[in-house]
């Protein structure tokens, strides 16, 4: 073969693989661009007191976001209180104190959580987990039931169903991720602790401190799962579109709101109004994203820590 | 007297103690729940289930075999999307590092795996079901696929990256030219792996109810028409599990079951093949 007829199948090769990645870079940007446009109408009417007003009704035209963005963020730091500890133990566990032999079936196991589907914890948790929270509620003393942290009738549906059902979700993303961070720690930092006669917790301590920006991308790859997750939060926290602090209120997220109105959204308006969620949620979701990656990227490629700040200190003298 | 030395040690057993406790506190509600599926969903179970389309309220009976098909059909659109997709641009970004296209594709990539799944059922909704008017299994497998991409472009870089350098530099080295040595040398190594990432991603989209709400909408009826709404096994779940009836809970249950089985079936059978290669790599 001439080098011409090389070089020019060599570039259809290029032109077979690149038009497709194109189109992949285009799907991220169409998605951007079509939310933004699909829901120019309510950014016009509302601008950004739709996310301070509290009033949605959509009979009656009034859209105010407030209580999904609250229901959305409270749940899914409220999830993420719950699962970053868990997380970074089962983490630790699997690094530094499981026996080689129990560790492929754990880790199988904590993925499993993962292959769940969503409606199928949201199923469980209508039949299983929603009475359970009743129970615990109606179970708590008069003085504590009568905070505002605590306050409301005995629903079971309610912001703490969702939360916790999101902690088990996002369990399976930020353990592994944790897991991953904790094993790119160098050996010698361990060793080294060892070496100065550590005990094990302490040895770990040292690995979690050099490892602590990896570990906040982790927790922060769960919660940007929880804030996108939509199906299980649905089907328990009672989509009742009022921010409140209590934890046995029944509440509502900015993809439930989605999930319950999408399809019936007569109004233009209103379709606007909910693809206008749906921008901010893809905004936040990105950036939450984003943020981990860069964290967890950092974490895992840079070795010698020291050299750029002496470097930087030198620059400033 | 408590020494120091026994403190450190104490805190130490302590830790390791939490560290087993929150396995523990993971796996608990992963043996509820499947434990819950199982046993709910059997008393449901027959073969009317799969055989049957949803009856009416009050008629007892029914299954949901239209909605199985449906999850079928939508995947394989899903796959027939995802998987040209998935692997060229996952070969681009390896063949082509230098292009300046590629770190905007992986970055790409990742991004679209992050976005919510609703989010992802809202943008399909403008672009394949408003300027049609209906909704259709056709926008219901583009959801789908578009959730697949990026799972397929990743895992086919990994694996495509594992393939020994002196398999990739010996076939343009015989005079292949780069389509040739890609197309019939380094893909075909890596093939196994990909296979396994797409059974990986077929079994995570099969669980998807977000994004099809609103584009295949769900069908109560037997219906293999791709311009027309289609049940799914997510979908008719749902649907049945925020019902008020009795017996739509207990069938809820044996959808959900029927749901699990095939993804647990789909993620072992990846997870088998994957070790295979692993042991082979290993040599």
């Amino acid at each position: 073969m001439t080098g011409q007829r090389l070089r020019a199948s060599d570039r259809i090769f290029g032109l077979l693989t690149g038009a497709p990645a194109l189109l992949l870079v285009l799907i991220v940007l169409a998605i951007g661009v079509v939310l933004w446009r699909e829901s120019q109408l309510s950014i016009a009417a509302f601008g950004f007191g739709f996310w301070s007003s509290s009033d949605w009704d959509p009979v009656a035209g009034a859209f105010g976001a407030f209580p999904f963005i609250w229901g959305t963020l409270y749940s899914s730091v409220l999830a993420l209180l719950i699962a970053a500890p868990v997380s970074i133990g089962i983490a630790v566990f699997l690094s530094d104190i499981c026996p080689h032999r129990l560790r492929p079936p754990l880790i199988f196991l904590t993925e499993l959580l993962a292959a769940i589907p969503s409606i199928v914890y949201g199923l469980w948790g209508i039949f299983v987990l929603v009475p359970l929270v009743r129970t615990i509620q109606e179970s708590l003393p008069e003085a504590v039931r009568a905070l505002p942290l605590f306050s409301g009738p005995p629903v079971g549906v309610s912001l703490l169903a969702a939360s916790l059902v999101l902690a088990v979700m996002v369990i399976p993303y930020t353990s592994s991720m944790a897991r991953e961070v904790l094993r790119a720690v160098p050996g010698a930092q361990r060793a080294a602790a060892y070496a100065l006669g550590s005990t094990r917790w302490e040895a770990t301590q040292v690995a979690l401190r050099y490892a602590r920006t990896g570990i906040i991308g982790a927790v922060m790859l769960g919660f940007g799962r929880a804030i996108g997750e939509t199906m299980a939060v649905t089907m328990v926290i009672g989509n009742n579109p009022q921010a409140s602090w209590s934890l046995f209120a029944p509440q509502y997220t900015m993809a439930a709101v989605l999930a319950n109105e999408f399809k019936e959204a007569v109004e233009t308006l209103h379709l606007h109004a909910l693809v206008e969620i749906g921008l901010v949620l893809f905004v936040i979701t990105l950036a939450v994203n984003g943020l981990s990656r860069l964290l967890i990227w950092r974490m895992t490629t840079t070795r010698p820590r020291r050299a750029p700040r002496r470097q930087a200190a030198r620059e400033a003298a | 007297m408590i020494t120091r030395d026994t403190r450190r040690r104490a805190l130490s057993a302590t830790m390791t103690g939490l560290s087993v406790a929150s396995v523990l506190v993971a796996l608990v509600p992963l043996a509820f729940v499947l434990f819950f599926v199982v046993s709910q969903g059997v008393q449901a179970l027959n073969v009317e289930f799969f055989t049957e389309t949803p009856r009416p309220v009050g008629e007892a009976g029914g299954g949901m075999g239209n909605a199985i098909v449906g999850t079928l059909i939508l995947c394989g659109l899903g796959a027939l999307v995802a998987i040209p997709i998935g692997i060229l641009s996952g070969v681009f970004v390896v063949e082509y590092p230098q292009a300046r296209l590629a770190p905007l594709v992986r970055f790409a990539a990742d991004t679209l795996n992050g976005v919510p799944s609703i989010v992802i059922g809202v943008f399909v909704y403008a672009i394949a079901v408003l300027p049609f008017g209906r909704f259709s299994a056709m926008a219901g497998g583009i959801a789908l696929g578009v959730m697949m991409i990026p799972i397929i472009t990743r895992t086919t870089e990994e694996l495509l990256r594992l393939v020994p350098r002196s398999l990739r530099e010996g076939a343009p080295a015989l005079g292949a030219t780069r389509g040739r040595a890609v197309m019939t040398v380094v893909l075909p190594a890596a093939l196994p792996g990909i296979v396994t990432g797409i059974m990986l991603a077929l079994a995570r989209i099969a669980g998807e109810t977000a994004p099809l709400l609103f584009t295949a909408f769900g069908n109560r009826f037997w219906s293999t028409d791709l311009t027309q709404p289609i049940g799914a096994l997510t979908v008719q779940v749902y649907a049945y599990a925020i019902s008020p009836y009795a017996d739509w809970h207990r069938q809820a249950w044996a959808g959900a079951l029927v749901l699990v089985t095939i993804i647990l079936i789909c993620s072992l059978l990846a997870r088998l093949a994957t070790r295979r290669l692993e042991r082979m790599h290993r040599r």
